[in-house]
């Protein structure tokens, strides 16, 4: 007998919880054409985030942050390495679903899977080794010791790349997180799945509720408002390049209200671009989200 | 600013003769109480329950939000009750009330600042004289209420010399669970008289009366000893002010002034914290006693956090972006000191 298929509908990854959109909406999410078709197989239905999803995300991220941040650098590595463990253990699952999202081959896939776990380590590896490097003891003229360290800024809006579904998520989630911010993530609208994959391992990891709070929908509905709320520290722009109806300087914009530290897409103009993100990292990304404490302290003999 | 109107009514109303009026026999018994409260309608659980959810979904939008935000924010009686209050906390609150939001200078002051009855003179100084903000006193052994009379009426005095506006007075739960009314509105009557021109707002306690039906019989009593205000709770006990509860004690306000003609006010206090929960006991003040308690002389809430969360929604408004805990003003800056 024919079995009829278990079609789900996925829910947004709020302050550790999985609650439906405060908006009721759902919309329905297909996997990539392939060859003439214009339309893929209908995969699944994906909660449509609202603002106000947005707003409690923001919430649960400001609650998450002393508890993160205050987390020793050691800990929040642990944390991300056990996150890296999680989705090794779910990898056919997410191997499927990149496939599906981004129309790959099952080796293309598996290769991208495995750098977007890889991408957890590498950071994870970082945890208590950024601040060595972009800090230090600065020489001054005076009988001081000068010492400049790097601490998290805060809660960091983060908008995912529309293309790479799960290793372009992993890349702009992973150098937020890792200094101890907490972030709002706002998906692919096209290809939420992987990010909802992603949402349930961290759940099922060590990563504290609220620390990655993640929405599903359009970007240009919610996106204003992440970038004008001023009890938001940042917000990480890549995404915005090829999102529908985004005006990203518009967004850079509405962010200078509070002096939100802003990340912007790769390129200029309407020519931004997504990077590459296959290319090995460096500590950019991790740095642009930080800001800089330095203490003065007298010196004796 | 003590005007008139603000006052305490029917100060010179002897309670006690009054009650006798009312309830038709020529001396004030426990039993003539008695009979009278347990002949007041009982309370429908489920239907009150069911009613007040359904006030509370409510959508209240644009410039109804705008003016319910104001209104809350003008009815809030700033509560700190602490142990731990320092002279330079009560100093923060009141400074607080006078500005609630020194980026926007348009946002209403509070009613009231709610300290224990130590703490009224430096409330006094620090609001000033012609601040509108009045300073409300906790007395009778707050919040236990489990002292003697002498003792009751003695902290009642003392804050209403040091300068309250009004006291909010708890009543002896133990007598009333124990049946005994008459002493409880002995208790009433007389703090009413000791604070003179200072209103009188009664705490019954409502988390330890247990019943619906006690709630509304303790409203019914205090309203007939002489209270100018009806409270909830203390904020020492769970739960506090609840939506149904809340409920009751607005019918009893509406019957008693079409009994007798006399306004008193409620007071719901504890646990409310967002502007959600606000509105939502406005849309209940105003379908169920009507719009004339629409007025922080008619309904107070006493609230700490309260304040805070009004004041972010207010700038959501303002400015068309939300805002977060670093754009209000912090109001214990002492409290680690």
């Amino acid at each position: 007998m024919a079995r009829l298929d278990v079609k789900k509908t996925y829910k947004l990854y709020i302050g550790g919880k999985f609650p439906r959109s405060e908006s009721g909406r759902s919309y329905e999410v297909y996997a990539a054409a392939k060859g003439k078709a214009q339309k893929g197989t209908f995969l699944a239905n994906a909660a449509q985030g609202s603002r106000k999803d947005a707003r409690d995300a923001v919430v649960a991220a400001r609650a998450a942050l002393p508890g993160w941040a205050g987390a020793t650098a050691y800990n929040r590595g642990q944390v991300l390495y056990r996150v890296a463990e999680v989705m090794e253990s779910r990898r056919p699952q997410l191997v499927q679903e990149v496939r599906d999202a981004e129309g790959l081959t099952a080796a293309a896939a598996n290769s991208v899977v495995s750098q977007a776990i890889d991408r957890w380590v590498w950071y994870a590896g970082w945890s208590d080794k950024f601040v060595q490097v972009l800090g230090g003891l600065n020489p001054v003229a005076g009988p001081y010791f000068n010492i400049s360290a790097a601490e998290p800024t805060g809660v960091v809006a983060v908008l995912a790349p529309q293309e790479s579904s799960l290793l372009g998520l992993v890349s702009v989630i992973a150098p937020v997180i890792v200094s101890g911010n907490t972030c709002v993530v706002v998906t692919s609208a096209e290809r939420p799945l992987p990010a909802i994959t992603l949402a349930e391992c961290l759940a099922t990891s060590d990563v504290p509720g609220g620390v990655v709070n993640i929405i599903t929908g359009r970007a240009a509905e919610i996106a204003p408002w992440l970038a004008s709320h001023r009890d938001v520290n940042a917000i990480d722009l890549s995404g915005a390049a090829g999102a529908d109806g985004v005006d990203w300087g518009a967004l850079e914009e509405a962010s200078a209200d509070n002096l939100k530290r802003v990340l912007r897409p790769a390129g200029t103009g309407t020519a931004a671009v997504e990077p590459d993100w296959t290319d090995t990292p460096d500590l950019s990304r991790l740095q642009a989200f930080l800001e800089t404490k330095t203490v003065w302290h007298p010196k004796g003999r | 600013m003590s005007t008139p109107t603000d006052t305490a009514v029917g100060a010179s109303v002897d309670a006690t003769a009054r009650a006798r009026d009312l309830l038709g026999v020529s001396r004030l018994t426990n039993q003539a109480l008695t009979t009278w409260l347990h002949g007041l309608p009982g309370v429908d659980q489920v239907g009150c329950e069911a009613r007040a959810a359904s006030l509370g979904t409510r959508s209240i939008k644009t410039t109804s939000k705008q003016w319910a935000i104001d209104t809350a924010i003008s009815m809030i009686d700033l509560t700190t009750l602490e142990g731990a209050d320092t002279p330079g906390r009560v100093r923060g609150l009141a400074a607080k009330a006078l500005v609630p939001d020194p980026s926007d200078l348009s946002t209403p002051r509070p009613a009231a600042v709610c300290v224990y009855g130590d703490m009224v003179t430096t409330a006094k100084q620090a609001l000033g004289p012609d601040s509108g903000v009045k300073v409300a006193a906790v007395a009778t052994a707050f919040p236990s209420g489990r002292a003697s009379m002498a003792v009751k009426l003695a902290d009642t005095r003392d804050a209403v010399k040091a300068g309250a506006d009004e006291i909010d007075m708890v009543i002896d739960r133990g007598a009333f669970l124990a049946g005994d009314y008459l002493t409880v509105f002995n208790q009433i009557a007389e703090v009413k008289k000791a604070c003179g021109d200072a209103r009188l707002k009664v705490i019954m306690e409502t988390g330890e009366l247990v019943t619906y039906d006690n709630v509304r019989r303790a409203s019914w009593l205090s309203m007939l000893a002489g209270g100018d205000f009806i409270k909830t709770s203390t904020g020492k006990v769970q739960p506090a002010a609840t939506l149904p509860v809340t409920l009751i004690m607005l019918e009893a306000v509406r019957d008693w002034r079409d009994l007798t003609g006399d306004q008193v006010g409620v007071k719901p206090a504890g646990g409310i914290k967002t502007s959600k929960d606000a509105i939502k006991f406005l849309v209940t003040v105003s379908e169920v006693a009507g719009d004339d308690w629409l007025d922080n002389r008619w309904f107070r809430f006493g609230a700490s956090s309260l304040l805070n969360d009004l004041l972010l929604q207010r700038q959501r408004l303002t400015t068309g972006a939300y805002s977060g805990a670093s754009y209000i003003a912090d109001d214990s800056p002492s409290t680690a000191y």
